[in-house]
């Protein structure tokens, strides 16, 4: 039980930074997809940033993990159709509820229930695609 | 000294804050051995409630992913923990041109509400406008991340900071994908 512990630690700290920041807010979402503010392009872009120069600080390093395994960082396979189409259909979504899947468990815990829905709609289209996917180009 | 720091902590957080500490959410769970991507655990839940049995997608040992649903309840409970001791409800403060554009679809930004109960609220469900904005946009979030591989958390994020070719498309393809509807098909929606 304790080596979850560490996880839900984490994953606190980052539902208080997401609702602090109001990036799980359905208006910022809108006002960053009208070019309004700044916010949460320096909210995403930060964040990449400071990745960028972690990961390479770990590379560089040869940093290993708690356990002691050296990090691996598994590659996607690069495909046209797939990121593409799929990340299309995903930020149709993404405008439409101003969330991605992170945001939609935060703004259950901040008392918004009819976030609950969108998750179970969610669960529905991962189905969908689950049944679908050997249809689908890839 | 304390009184002004719980006065900062209740107010929100800029993007300089708030952009290094997901940085180093995502850095923690790599030091961890895992990988930053909450829309893995839809493909679990769906593996949890069964999935398996009808889609091989779903067949998979879930319990390696375990820790992916810690990671996500503490994301609840942080939203929890923000909303109750760290908040003194003030509005949301979006750009003056926004608040304009979303005025003339009679939508206004009220204390304590982090998205419009306007159109996101139980008894607009079944009416055609909170259908769309709800439940298709939750289904559309659902097919398109796992179709995609992965949603902000693991291309935007930790894809674009390990710089995969993979995730830059993936990433321009949630902007263009956002862009769309916010521009050419939301107008319509937010008027029905």
């Amino acid at each position: 039980m304790l080596k979850f512990f560490k996880y839900l630690v984490v994953g606190i700290i980052f539902g208080i930074t997401l609702t602090k920041a109001e990036v799980i807010s359905w208006y910022r979402i809108f006002e960053m997809f009208q070019f309004d503010a700044f916010h949460m392009y320096g909210v995403i872009g930060s964040a990449v940033v400071i990745g960028i120069i972690g990961l390479q600080v770990i590379k560089y390093f040869n940093i290993k993990t708690l356990a002691g395994e050296p990090i691996h960082m598994p590659p996607k396979k690069f495909s046209w159709a797939r990121y593409t189409i799929g990340g299309l259909i995903f930020g149709f979504g993404w405008a439409l509820t101003g969330a991605c899947p992170g945001p939609l468990f935060i703004l259950v815990g901040n008392g918004v229930n009819v976030a609950i829905l969108m998750i179970l709609s969610a669960l529905l289209g991962t189905y969908c695609y689950g049944l679908l996917r050997n249809h689908l180009p890839h | 000294m304390w009184s002004s720091f719980i006065e900062w902590i209740n107010q929100p957080w800029p993007w300089y804050v708030a952009g290094p500490l997901i940085a180093v959410v995502m850095l923690s769970l790599i030091l961890f051995g895992k990988t930053f991507g909450l829309s893995s655990n839809l493909r679990t839940m769906c593996s949890i409630l069964g999935g398996g049995k009808s889609c091989d997608y779903f067949d998979y040992d879930w319990k390696q992913q375990g820790w992916n649903l810690v990671f996500a309840l503490g994301l609840i409970i942080g939203g929890f923990i923000a909303h109750e001791f760290m908040s003194d409800n003030q509005l949301i403060q979006i750009a003056e041109t926004t608040a304009e554009k979303l005025a003339s679809y009679d939508i206004y930004v009220q204390a304590d509400e982090l998205l419009p109960s306007e159109v996101f609220n139980w008894s607009n469900v079944l009416s055609l406008q909170g259908f769309i904005f709800i439940v298709l946009g939750g289904f559309l979030v659902g097919f398109g991340t796992r179709y995609g591989g992965g949603c902000t958390s693991g291309h935007a994020i930790t894809g674009l900071s390990d710089l995969q070719k993979a995730s830059l498309l993936a990433t321009i393809s949630f902007f263009a994908g956002g862009l769309l509807i916010t521009h050419f098909v939301m107008p319509y929606l937010l008027n029905l």
